[in-house]
């Protein structure tokens, strides 16, 4: 179908253009596959979020009793208290980290190319995985690294200690998330203009006075990018969690994506829906402030 | 909304100091020849950060249980020892296992490349139109949904549709991907000038000629950074699998970690052995492909 002869090429030329069929033919197949997978579950679980269902049989609709026992439901509360306290502190550490490394990565070292390659590479590590390997090391070697050195409050397991179980999360997940911030930097800092440090270093401005006065302020747009992917990314931290502390001990770090996907295995389901459609008008407000911020800098 | 981040250089006043050499010039080229030791010193140290987790990784799947249980994670493996590795192949049933991971991720880099190189071709053609214009943005908000608000939704419906098993893994992982991935390929697209197609198409080439001969064949850098996303993405993906695969006997190598975690117990040579042979085959895709990883990364978050 929709074989376009070289007669038709001239139809550029007349003001009604007609669109070659093969085109919808080859956009057809994502909107379909996207509005299934992805458009229906959101739908459904707006609309499960009203009821009383279990996730299978009869139900009801109960209106917002769902939304209302949400927010005076401690461990829900507790889920969102913990999953945004974490967030915010995962974006500081991952963001001051990458920063400086990423100066330190365009700036005159040898072997800057195996460097960044090194420092790139836990991004492809499986964040279950890595969770699993630092498990053991909280677990097992820093403590015994603890008591040999007599540092008293670290001789017990990271992971059992309810108030510091989510250092472990923060440090893991800062570790798996810190080369694609970094990335990010780099091509931020390598946009500055060589013109404006010679121009500065002419005017005798120290290294430091150059970072604080030139590279954070004319990275600004990439700094924000970073924030917001990042706490984007964090508010959603599931795999890393399980690995780690499985959301204990007890619920102290139960993230908000671990008490959703509870909601099948406790029965829950239409209640977590009620959860999963707060959480994505979260992600909406997001999403609309991360639009705003990249459309103010498209045109770099 | 165009001005919320102002890209004018700021005043550099001035502080007349002398510049120093170890500044955070990050311009540096190699002109001089004058390497930046302090900061190559620096960044060498905090490589151990990466490096430590990776190590202990590598020697704990070569002790012996033996040796493993004492909980020195940084000593040598003495003796040198597979047990770990043998054991691990059996228990996990590794050729399985190995094999729908493999199945799931190529089924995804397939289906990832070839859908929404389709759709970026069709949409960045027709984009004075609404309706390629308004799929386009419908496609990008997937970048923005997060997983599990739709998870418990998705469940049911591939369990409805039988689909409860790597194939629909495949399947939610390849809609995931979409939104980066169409991104990309449009971004790429438009900078093909259109003067190419017009004398294909003169030629007598229809659209989907056009496509097949000229356009895909120039897509292929995109698409190696795109493929290589959506391997990435699958192969270490846990959350999906191990909420839509119903039976654990076809589980992907990340969840194994989770189901195997109990069995391993004590035996963390045996847990270890298990770990590497997951993270290995994305390591050493990362090692051939660096390039493509850098390049898209900085692409998908700025464009």
């Amino acid at each position: 179908m929709a074989v376009v002869t070289p007669s038709q090429v001239s139809r550029k030329v007349h003001k009604p253009q007609r669109v070659g069929a093969t085109y919808y033919a080859f956009l057809l197949p994502v909107l379909v596959l996207f509005s299934l997978a992805i458009t229906l579950p959101a739908i459904m679980g707006i609309f499960y979020s009203f009821t009383n269902s279990v996730g299978f049989g009869d139900y009801y609709f109960i209106g917002v009793i769902n939304y209302i026992a949400l927010f005076s439901d401690p461990t829900i509360l507790g889920a969102y208290g913990f999953t945004i306290g974490f967030s915010l502190v995962t974006v500081a550490v991952v963001n001051v980290a990458a920063f400086l490394l990423a100066i330190g990565l365009t700036s005159r070292i040898r072997g800057k190319v195996a460097l960044r390659a090194l420092y790139v590479l836990p991004m492809v590590v499986s964040g279950i995985v890595i969770a699993y390997v630092f498990n053991f090391l909280f677990s097992n070697s820093l403590p015994e690294l603890a008591s040999a050195l007599g540092i008293a409050p670290l001789e017990k397991s990271l992971l059992a200690n309810p108030d510091l179980a989510w250092v472990a999360i923060v440090i893991v997940t800062a570790w798996q998330a810190i080369p694609s911030t970094i990335l990010i930097y780099i091509a931020g800092i390598l946009a500055i203009p060589s013109d404006v440090y010679e121009a500065a270093a002419l005017d005798g401005a120290s290294g430091a006075r150059q970072l604080w006065s030139i590279t954070v302020p004319l990275t600004a747009g990439y700094i924000l990018i970073n924030v917001i992917i990042g706490f984007k990314n964090f508010l959603n931290s599931y795999d890393i969690i399980v690995g780690l502390t499985n959301g204990g001990p007890g619920t102290s770090t139960t993230s908000i994506a671990m008490s959703i996907f509870n909601g099948f295995t406790n029965g829950d389901y239409s209640y977590q829906m009620a959860n999963a459609t707060i959480f994505f008008f979260i992600a909406i407000a997001i999403a609309l402030l991360q639009l705003r911020v990249t459309r103010g800098k498209a045109s770099v | 909304m165009t001005s919320q981040i102002s890209l004018a250089p700021p005043s550099t006043g001035g502080e007349r100091t002398p510049v120093n050499g170890d500044s955070a010039h990050p311009r540096a080229r190699t002109r001089g020849e004058r390497f930046n030791w302090p900061v190559t010193i620096a960044l060498l140290v905090c490589t151990l950060a990466v490096l430590i987790p990776l190590y202990v990784t590598l020697t704990m799947a070569f002790k012996t249980t033996a040796q493993a249980v004492d909980g020195n994670a940084f000593s040598l493996p003495a003796p040198f020892s597979v047990d770990g590795f043998v054991q691990a192949w059996t228990l996990t049933d590794f050729p399985r296992s190995f094999a729908i991971s493999i199945g799931v991720s190529v089924i995804s880099v397939v289906g990832t490349i070839i859908l929404s190189a389709f759709a970026a071709f069709a949409i960045s053609r027709n984009w004075n139109r609404r309706f390629f214009r308004w799929s386009f943005y419908y496609l990008l908000a997937a970048i923005f949904l997060p997983f599990p608000v739709l998870a418990l939704s998705q469940v049911k419906l591939t369990g409805l549709l039988h689909l409860d098993n790597p194939i629909g893994v495949a399947i939610l992982h390849i809609t995931f991907q979409l939104g980066f991935s169409v991104l990309l390929f449009t971004a790429f697209l438009r900078s093909i000038p259109e003067e190419l197609e017009e004398s294909a198409r003169l030629d007598g080439a229809s659209t989907a000629q056009v496509f097949w001969q000229l356009i895909f064949p120039l897509l292929a850098p995109m698409s190696a950074t795109v493929g290589i996303f959506a391997f990435l993405a699958s192969w270490n993906d846990f959350v999906m699998p191990s909420l839509i695969t119903s039976n654990p006997a076809l589980q992907t190598l990340p969840v194994l970690q989770q189901i195997f975690q109990t069995q391993f117990s004590n035996n963390y040579n045996v847990s270890f052995a298990s770990y590497l042979m997951a993270m290995a085959p994305a390591i050493i895709v990362y090692l051939f492909t660096q390039r493509w990883v850098m390049s898209g990364v900085t692409q998908g978050a700025i464009k």
